[in-house]
């Protein structure tokens, strides 16, 4: 096939690695004028250089000076492959092209190199950019900026990262008027919904579908052991995988949860007579450790690598020719994007294995098999833009210099996002920015902006910039410690655990982390010190990790599997399972509402079946709590997954249907946003990346608990004396959008009727054990503390000869 | 009342679970650490405007407390306000409020390492107020005994049979109590601390504050 419209220079050198331009590289190529283009192909279909070779030819032709092209990526490690990667052409065919990139990694004299002498490409993240937009010299940095490259925008365009890195490119377009936009995404179910995040509004944006390839190879791996009743560790799968990586040159072993991919490892490596070498990679581990394996990986030198979410994005990592998800899959769209990981040789098909970690989990996989041979791929539509990134982006802006707030609202509409915010919006963001946008006029003193005469607004103290760029950033991770050796002088830096464990933790305990098991020895200055410890039986680190939710599609396929007489396509121990759940209790149905009772650990549970998607299943933990708590039954707190909310508490329910009263229900609503966790912790977040609480301060970082505490104070204060400032606004927008999802409550209610099964056993059943083990527990403050308050003050009352 | 009684030095009190402690016998109410105008203080330094509500919200608690003990006289054992300029900056309805709540009993103000100088307001201002049997001030003074004082916020963890439960609490022993911050916005120092394991003796207990105040163990 002839290479149309490819330079001499570009076909002679695609001919000299033997290779040929894809058709959708040529395609943007030709469409390199247009305003704004999105490519969707698969993982190895040379999505990157499709972006970059507009870029690379216009290079190539003409001499430019200054900053060319910014490519942003949600990863700093797929910034840095990316250098890597677009090096060689670039010298192989001579061009005098600089590319460099900046990150969080990047040292302070190379980033001020880079702002006084930017190179031609610029490889960032959206943090790194949302930082050079608010300088001072940002213009002068970005004159001349002809393109701006998106590199897996689907990762982007689910979270606030995008919605930030959404505005820094309006802020950029100001700057550089003419400036082109591409995105480059994995397959998606909504493209069109992409586009309009990335366009410019009212922008027009073509969407290239590249060749999507042969569909994978996918089957759940054959194990001859039996997958057990419940639990996330997939032990009993070791042989069967370590058989596997034996027969395979590069093997990627996802896991949901960090936790999850530690066990694993571990347990691999207890099975690896053959001393292979196989490597552990996720979020929680020491930035060395990690750069370790993935240098490793790419010289080819690992067999297996066990990951979470933190490889899930498009590194090249070489040799990958077998995929394998542990636990389900939970999300359709994120399998099929994962299993891309494997062979990057264009159509050729990739290969993948599904590990059910337990038997419920057989159940989702067989329903996500289906799902990814009728390619129905499941999606969830996100509302407008969050307000509490307008609020960082403002104060941003304000650190760069003087604005004008007419300019700033035409420009923040343009963003995709944000199109529908009106005039009073962004006016109560601005306030909130200058004043705190109190009901209480109580900081005319202290306004953090003020407006000029000439009407512009700027910073009342400009030394506030340096704070502002302390705290910018929309990621909220979890308050982790780091974990280190203890030694006479600051041992090897191991990684971190969330400071809830780490609080859970005492001398002598052992847990897992990278792989290796180790023992608490203490606490000093907010690290975590261990020993190393041989012991067999570790106590697990809980570190969260991703936690994905189970898409509403995959649910309601396994809601209809349930009602078959029989399972043929599932395994017998699953279908055996699945039979045994049906003879103690019984099996969820569409139509009615199945709800268990039993004790267990000196509690009460109630397992509630309504499979509403995990979303709707948290509300009706939360608004269920507030009923028992209302009904005297002492709830202590809840847990939600996608087809259950089981609740904990001091009392059994003996009568589920007042608590299933639709009016009460929903007049609920209204209340349950008062005090409970889940609210404090979206009212965190917002706060957090308004500005209101700063996790960094020109001292000292914060620890998490002072935040933690100080944060559930201030939302206290508001929800009495503020309940309409504009934080809480964006909090019951948050919990409403994301957490609460009460139509599909509603939705629940009304399929079932009232017809209400109350099952009261002995002892936990089948289908409720997985759910002892999930996280995300939300705890329930009321009558059940006061009551265990009291029974511990008796016991000390007793044990010193008083009458309690 | 909703309180736990206790003995120091013979004196007979009371633990209320607001965080203030009551001595029936003289008719006295002494709370510790307000830090009034802390959001004002914050906002001055460069810090985020917070919600300037804690002024209010302290008031309104201490307000409740007198009338439900209608104490003769009020202790207040130091750090009343962030630092002096937020006791300057007062909202006038606030300073009425104080006036208010001032009129018709005796007030003394302990200084505090946040507010050691004189205040623009009503009441007495002290360093300490010996009481025999008791002293009340601010930072406790090791060696000394029949103490009453707060400046370290105590709070302790308790483990329950399923929940640990942290709380702003008194600490006691048969020499002071330690009493918790009153402030709305104010931070906890856990009672692990050196300085508190230090501080007290190795029977001391607890009472952890809230709807209904609770004797439990120090957790050290």
């Amino acid at each position: 096939m002839a290479s149309a419209g490819l330079p001499p220079l570009f076909e002679n050198w695609f001919a000299s690695r033997g290779w040929q331009a894809h058709p959708h590289q040529l395609d943007m190529l030709s469409r390199s004028n247009a305003p704004c283009l999105l490519l969707i192909a698969p993982t190895g279909g040379g999505k990157t250089m499709a972006g970059f070779l507009p870029s690379l030819v216009d290079l190539a032709d003409t001499e430019h000076q200054g900053l060319h092209t910014l490519y942003i990526s949600p990863l700093k490690a797929l910034a840095a492959d990316i250098k890597r990667n677009l090096r060689a052409p670039v010298e192989e065919m001579g061009l005098s092209i600089r590319i460099e990139d900046r990150t969080g990694d990047t040292t302070q004299t190379r980033k001020k190199a880079q702002r006084v002498d930017p190179p031609h490409i610029l490889l960032t993240t959206p943090e790194s950019l949302a930082l050079l937009t608010s300088y001072e010299d940002a213009p002068r940095m970005f004159r001349g900026l002809k393109r701006v490259i998106v590199d897996e925008i689907h990762a982007l365009a689910e979270s606030k990262r995008g919605d930030q890195l959404m505005l820094a490119l309006a802020r950029l377009q100001t700057m550089c008027p003419d400036m082109r936009r591409v995105g480059l995404s994995a397959t998606v179910d909504d493209p069109q919904a992409v586009a309009h995040l990335l366009a410019r509004n009212p922008d027009p944006c073509e969407i290239l579908q590249a060749d999507p390839g042969p569909d994978p190879d996918i089957a759940m791996l054959d194990t001859t052991e039996h997958p057990p009743w419940s639990g996330g560790g997939a032990a009993y799968a070791i042989p069967a995988v370590m058989q596997q990586i034996r027969q395979h040159n590069t093997t990627l072993i996802f896991h949901n949860t960090r936790a999850q991919a530690e066990i694993f490892f571990h347990n691999l490596w207890l099975a690896n007579e053959d001393s292979l070498p196989i490597g552990i990679h996720h979020g929680s581990l020491d930035r060395q450790q990690r750069e370790r394996v993935e240098d490793a990986m790419v010289r080819g030198d690992l067999r297996a690598i066990v990951c979470t979410g933190s490889l899930d994005l498009g590194i090249d990592w070489g040799d990958v020719d077998l995929v394998i998800q542990v636990g389900a899959p939970k999300n359709v769209k994120r399998l099929v994007q994962r299993i891309g990981r494997a062979n990057h040789r264009y159509n050729a098909p990739s290969k993948a294995l599904l590990v059910p970690a337990n038997r419920f989990e057989v159940i989702e996989c067989v329903a996500a098999l289906q799902a990814v041979r009728d390619h129905d791929l499941d999606g969830e539509t996100r509302g407008p833009g969050p307000r509490d990134v307008l609020c960082q982006h403002i104060l941003l802006a304000a650190a760069s210099g003087p604005f004008e707030a007419d300019a700033m609202y035409i420009e923040m509409s343009s963003v995709g996002a944000f199109v529908g915010l009106t005039r009073a919006q962004f006016d109560a963001c601005l306030d909130f920015c200058a004043t705190g946008g109190y009901a209480l006029r109580t900081y005319d003193r202290w306004q953090k902006l003020v407006q000029r005469a000439d009407g512009e607004w700027q910073l009342r103290d400009p030394r506030a910039a340096a704070r502002i760029h302390m705290n910018a950033g929309t990621i909220q991770d979890t308050d982790t410690l780091k974990v280190r050796l203890k030694r006479a002088r600051g041992g090897k830096p191991l990684g971190e655990i969330e400071e809830s464990f780490a609080a859970s933790l005492t001398p002598g305990d052992t847990f897992l982390i990278g792989g290796k098991i180790v023992r608490y020895e203490g606490l000093r200055e907010m690290t975590v010190e261990v020993s190393r410890n041989a012991s067999k039986k570790p106590k697990i680190a809980t570190f969260m990790g991703t936690k994905f939710s189970t898409s509403t599609q995959l649910s309601q396929r396994i809601l209809k599997l349930f009602q078959q007489d029989d399972w043929p396509e599932l395994p017998q121990h699953t279908a055996d399972w699945l039979g045994l759940q049906r003879d103690m209790s019984r099996l969820p149905e569409p139509n009615r509402l199945l709800v268990e009772s039993f004790p267990r650990d000196g509690r009460e549970n109630l397992c509630v079946y309504g499979f509403a998607g995990r979303n709707a299943q948290q509300t009706l933990g939360l608004l269920l709590t507030k009923r028992m708590e209302e009904l005297g039954l002492a709830p202590m707190g809840f847990v939600a997954t996608d087809y259950a909310t089981l609740i904990w508490g001091l009392d059994a329910v003996s009568d589920p249907r007042p608590l299933f009263d639709a009016d009460a229900l929903r007049s609920g609503v209204d209340g349950w946003l008062a005090g409970n966790s889940l609210m404090k912790r979206t009212f965190r977040g917002a706060a957090t990346i308004a500005g209101l609480i700063e996790r960094n301060t020109p001292s000292a970082r914060k620890n998490g608990r002072q935040a933690t505490f100080s944060s559930d104070i201030l939302y206290d204060t508001l929800l009495k004396y503020d309940p309409d400032h504009l934080l809480m606004q964006i909090t019951r927008e948050e919990a409403m959008r994301g957490l609460v999802d009460f139509a599909r409550v509603e939705e629940m209610l009304a399929r079932i009727e009232g017809r209400i099964d109350l099952v009261r056993l002995g002892h936990v059943t089948p289908l409720a054990a997985p759910l002892f083990l999930e996280v995300g527990k939300v705890r329930v403050d009321g009558e059940a503390e006061e009551r265990l308050l009291a029974e511990e003050s008796a016991e000390l009352m007793r044990e010193a000869g008083l009458a309690p | 009342m909703n309180g736990i009684p206790l003995t120091l030095a013979g004196a007979q009190l009371t633990a209320l679970g607001s965080g203030a402690l009551w001595w029936e016998e003289r008719n006295i109410l002494c709370v510790s650490d307000l830090h009034l105008g802390k959001s004002e203080r914050t906002a001055r330094r460069g810090g985020p405007n917070l919600p300037p509500y804690e002024t209010r919200d302290t008031l309104i608690r201490l307000e409740s407390d007198l009338s439900q003990t209608n104490a003769g006289t009020v202790i207040c054992l130091g750090d009343s306000f962030d630092d002096q300029a937020a006791a300057n900056a007062l909202e006038e309805q606030d300073r009425l409020w104080i006036s208010r709540l001032q009129a018709g009993r005796r007030w003394v103000w302990i200084e505090g390492n946040h507010d050691p100088g004189p205040i623009d307001l009503g009441g007495s201002h002290l360093a300490e107020l010996p009481l025999p049997p008791l002293t009340f001030r601010h930072i406790a003074t090791p060696g000394k005994s029949g103490e009453i004082s707060g400046h370290y916020h105590p709070k302790v963890q308790v483990q329950t049979r399923l929940r640990t439960i942290s709380r702003p609490a008194f600490l006691f022993d048969s020499d002071r109590i330690v009493m918790p911050a009153f402030g709305t916005y104010t931070g906890g120092l856990r009672s692990t601390d050196d300085a508190l394991t230090k501080l007290m003796r190795p029977e001391a207990r607890a009472i952890v504050t809230g709807k209904t105040p609770r004797l439990v163990a120090m957790s050290r």
